[in-house]
This record gives C-alpha cells, structure tokens and sequence, in this order.
C-alpha cells in the first residue's frame, strides 16, 4: 500500500514583503522570510536554537488585516500575506520599545542592538534621566511598590557573585527569557531559574532567591550561552572586563571537540594571550545546538597548567 | 439536549490576579503555570487548555444562553436595538444614589442608566464616568445620551468592557484615581513583554510628574509621548492588558483642564 504523505516543508507559499513577492517553504516565519529578503530585522528574545517566545517586540512587522503588529520571529507566513517591516507604525513601535528597554536596561554589552538604536532614532532620554536603583528582590507580586522617585526607574542593581563560574548582573537583564528557557525544557531541563514578581519587577530569580550555590544550578553555563546583553557572564570574563584587560579584538576562536565524554559537542576557545578567557559552542552544531554542560564550558582550566609535570613542585 | 448527555464540571478558584482574566493566562494558570497570556494566533479555539481546543465564555454569556434556550431567540431578541440584542449587566458604583448591578437592554443611553441608579448621589452634579474599568474610557457628560452598545459606545472612542460604570461626581480627584490606575497597571501587568513592563511604568511616571508639575518639557509635549506609548502598547503589546493599559488616561488627559486639581498647571 503506498500512502500519500504531503510533507509540510515541501509546499511553498507567496507572501508579499515590502512590496516584493516572496516565495518560501510552508512553516516558515516572517523573521525568516524577512532574512532571506535580506530585510535586517532586530531581534532580542529570539535565538536560532530556542522556541520563540515573541516577549521582547522588537522585531514586530504589520501584516495587512491584523489589528496589532505582529512578531515576526514567531508567525508563520500565510499564503497572501501583505507584511510591511519599514512602515511609520512598525518604526515608531520598534523605536519606543528600545526606547523602553534602553531608559530602564544597561545596553552597552548588547552590541547587536546599537545599529538599530541608531537606525531608529532612540532617545531613552525622552522618559527622563535614570532615577535611583533600588533593591528588586524583596519586591512582592502584586504588592505596589512606589516610584523611586522622580526620573525613569530602572531595574539597576549590584551585580551577583555567589559561585566561582559566572556572575549574574541583572542590570543589564532585558527579560528575555532566553535563560529561563535554556535552563528549562529548551536545553538542560533543570529548572533552577524562573521569572519572579510580576510587571517591572518581574525579574530571573532562583527559588527564594537563594544564591546560585543553592540552587538547582548545574552550571551548564547554557543560560551565559543564550543571554544576549551580557547580564550572565563568565566570571573569567567579568574579572577581566573589571581590570580592564579584556579585549575581544586580539581574542581567537578555535574550534575543538570537547575531550570529556563521547557525545563530541563542538567547543568554541575563545584565547587572549594564550589563556582560555571563555566557552562558547556554535548554535548550528548537530550535537549540542550551542548548548555544553559544565566540563565542556567551565572545565578547561588543566589545559592552562603551565606547571611542567617532570619538575617537582 | 434531551437525551442521556453526562458530562462533569470542575471548578477552579483564582487566586485573584488581574492578568489571569485574559483568557490563555488563565489557562497557563489553570494548566499550573505562570499565568502569562499566549501570543495568538494559534487562538483557543485552536490551541487552548492543555493544547485543545477551547471555548471560553463569562458567565455572563452563558447565562443569556440559557435565557434563549428557555424562552427562544425571538423572545431574546425582542429586547435591545437590531444590532444589540438582549440585555446586558451594568455594575454602577462610586458616585450614584443607589450603587448595584443593573441589567438593562442593549441601547439603553447612559443617562437612563444614571437615573435608574437613582442619579448623581448628593444632587451634585456628574465631572465624568470610568466606564469599562480601568481598561475602558473616561466618558462626559456631553456624552450621556451615547446608547450602551459595542457600537454605539464604540462612536464615542470608549467601550463596555466588563460593564463597569464608575460615575464620578464635581468632588472627585479625577487625577488621584488616573494615578491610581496607572499603579494599578503597573502592578498586574505579568511583565512579560517589554512595551506593557516598561510602558505601564513610564506611565504611571508621567503621571506623577504631570501631579507635581515637574514635566519633561511642556504639556503637550507629555500627552504627545503618552500617545505614542499609547500607541506602541496597543501595537505591540501580547494581550489585552497592555493593549488598553494607556485608554483611561488617554481619555482623560486631553481634558486636564477640566479637572480642578490640575487647573494650574
């Protein structure tokens, strides 16, 4: 009996983009189809190895007949779409959306978002000047809390270091939930982080937020992986960025096989003056997708044993 | 239905978020999970509690059903306006004589519905109404004979919402209760999409900077930068929420002037 499958790649669609007629494979998104076009389109929560989750709005595009925008990294194209991705509506939300993000957010180690800030105009400066940090994990759900005072609240507040493999500097945390997911069914499915509070004060957190130390971390490291504005950072690279010495110019990337176990996940070294300084693994990689687990992103400090093993010590 | 239809019902208690009355976080909520709404498409009907297919009714709506069962779709439908038929629960509170629920036909103006209510408490005269909730629009009187339907309210910019009439008379802080509702706001957004977390605070800044008369440039330049966040929230935000976080004090803050407390200003 032969049976008669259609395979849903298979089928093509047409959608219009900016005017031009599109053809793509059935299942794919709008984000998608805009970077086959070409079309730069700014992304922040959305990662090539994690469902989308469509929470940050940056990347939002107008599809004729549709009462909002729409993400583009989640919505699947249709056949007959009519998507504009440059129209006043879809500048004017990207703008105001970085504009909330850079008036509340440290961005400066999120260089993949500066040319849109410039593209679009952001003033952050429109809301005011940043008012005074203030303490955000005592902060209840549903408990008001009032204004910091006069100027833009921000979600400032000193940077956790609790555990010798990396540090988590929430100041610079756009929640995008790309560490909830990583941490969860997307990767490592420990679950040790989540989202607390709620509104602004929604925040990543620990259970109670107890230190790392404490926690259900394994620390795989895949949520450093996936963070896209350096909130969770090696503590290898946090220390040198705090001295000064990092310098991502003069660092290579040499790609090896990680030499613990037999499922042969690609790491990437990341070497400054001849030092291992950080881990990363490609997102296309068949294997682990950009995901590692603790020896393959934390365990290479034997590699950096410089003692000659003959000598006694 | 008539013959040996057995199914069960099972009641979930809230546990009273705002954000949990969007329909697919309260089935995030029910299903155990944060209760933060989905992205649509795919809508309920496709995708709903535990990835099936899901219709979700207020009680109100299951109520006007029976109502038709019983009594029929004509008889139904002999109450209301061609295009609103039957009637609808109006909640009057604050400001009124005699404060309750009222079920009133769809078209019913909203000056009839006042005077039902026993009019303004206290023979003082109407500033304004909330009507919709703190989702819905500030309405005037100039605006009292607008008929309660989804289209005729819709004319005047405002909508039913969830039947909410909040009738505030001459003493009222208008402003005090835009502060309100701002905080309001910023405390029930789930905080999961950046224009709602981010835009439901910068309001309720705004706010307070346009109470204590530190603006950030003019006047005008403050309501044009709450349109435009008015604007991006219902562009871009994911649910409901954040689509009408910024309608009650967009409604209002054109008529600034008109609320004593912010005569100087």
């Amino acid at each position: 009996m032969t049976a008669m499958t259609t395979s849903a790649a298979g089928r093509s669609l047409s959608l219009t983009i900016d005017g031009q007629t599109v053809c793509v494979p059935e299942g794919t998104t709008l984000l998608e189809a805009c970077r086959l076009q070409g079309i730069a389109t700014p992304t922040l929560c959305y990662l090539e190895n994690l469902r989308p989750v469509n929470v940050c709005r940056v990347c939002v595009v107008e599809v004729e007949g549709s009462r909002t925008l729409v993400p583009a990294c989640s919505r699947r194209a249709e056949s007959g779409m009519v998507v504009q991705t440059d129209s006043e509506r879809v500048r004017l939300s990207r703008r105001l959306v970085l504009e909330l993000l850079a008036s509340s957010v440290d961005l400066s180690l999120a260089p993949a978002l500066a040319p849109y800030l410039e593209r679009y105009g952001v003033r952050p400066a429109r809301f005011g000047a940043p008012a005074a940090g203030k303490e955000r994990d005592t902060r209840h759900a549903g408990h008001h809390e009032a204004l910091a005072g006069p100027g833009a609240e921000t979600v400032a507040q000193p940077v956790k270091i609790d555990n010798d493999l990396y540090v988590r500097d929430y100041s610079r945390c756009v929640l995008c939930y790309k560490c909830v997911e990583a941490c969860g069914v997307e990767a490592q499915n420990t679950f040790a982080i989540a989202v607390a509070g709620r509104g602004f004060d929604a925040r990543i957190s620990t259970e109670f937020t107890v230190p790392l130390t404490d926690s259900a971390c394994v620390y795989c490291g895949n949520c450093i992986g996936v963070c896209p504005t350096g909130a969770l950072m090696f503590r290898s690279e946090y220390e040198m960025r705090q001295a000064g010495t990092w310098n991502e110019a003069e660092q290579t990337h040499t790609d090896t096989i990680c030499p613990y176990c037999g499922v042969g996940c690609t790491l990437t070294l990341h070497v400054q003056d001849n030092q291992i300084v950080r881990v990363t693994s490609p997102l296309d990689h068949e294997v682990g997708h950009g995901h590692l687990c603790i020896k393959g992103r934390f365990g290479w400090q034997f590699v950096q044993n410089r003692a000659d093993p003959t000598q006694p010590s | 239905m008539g013959h040996a239809f057995q199914f069960d019902i099972e009641l979930r208690r809230g546990a009273g978020a705002y954000i949990c009355g969007e329909e697919t976080a309260l089935m995030n909520s029910i299903e155990g999970y944060r209760g933060e709404p989905r992205n649509k498409p795919p809508f309920p009907v496709q995708v709903g509690l535990f990835g099936k297919p899901t219709v979700v009714n207020n009680v109100e709506t299951l109520v006007n059903v029976l109502d038709i069962v019983v009594r029929g779709g004509l008889a139904f439908a002999d109450q209301g306006t061609p295009d609103a038929t039957g009637s609808k629960l109006f909640c009057l509170s604050e400001c009124v004589a005699h404060p309750g629920l009222y079920e009133v036909p769809f078209g019913t103006t909203l000056r009839e519905l006042l005077t039902l209510a026993g009019g303004v408490r206290d023979g003082r005269s109407l500033q304004a109404v909330l009507l919709g909730g703190a989702a819905g629009t500030f309405v005037f009187p100039e605006q009292l004979e607008t008929p309660l339907t989804f289209a005729g309210v819709r004319s005047i910019g405002a909508s039913l919402g969830a039947g909410v009439v909040m009738v505030l008379d001459e003493t009222i802080d208008v402003q005090a209760i835009l502060v309100r509702i701002a905080a309001f706001f910023r405390d029930e957004s789930c905080g999961q999409c950046v224009p709602c977390r981010v835009g439901t605070v910068r309001q309720e800044e705004m706010l307070h900077r346009l109470c204590t008369g530190h603006t950030l440039g003019t006047l005008h330049d403050e309501l044009a930068l709450h349109a435009e966040l008015g604007q991006v929230m219902r562009d871009a935000s994911i649910c409901g929420l954040g689509h009408t976080a910024a309608n009650a004090i967009a409604s209002a803050l054109p008529r600034l002037p008109l609320f004593p407390s912010a005569r100087h200003s």
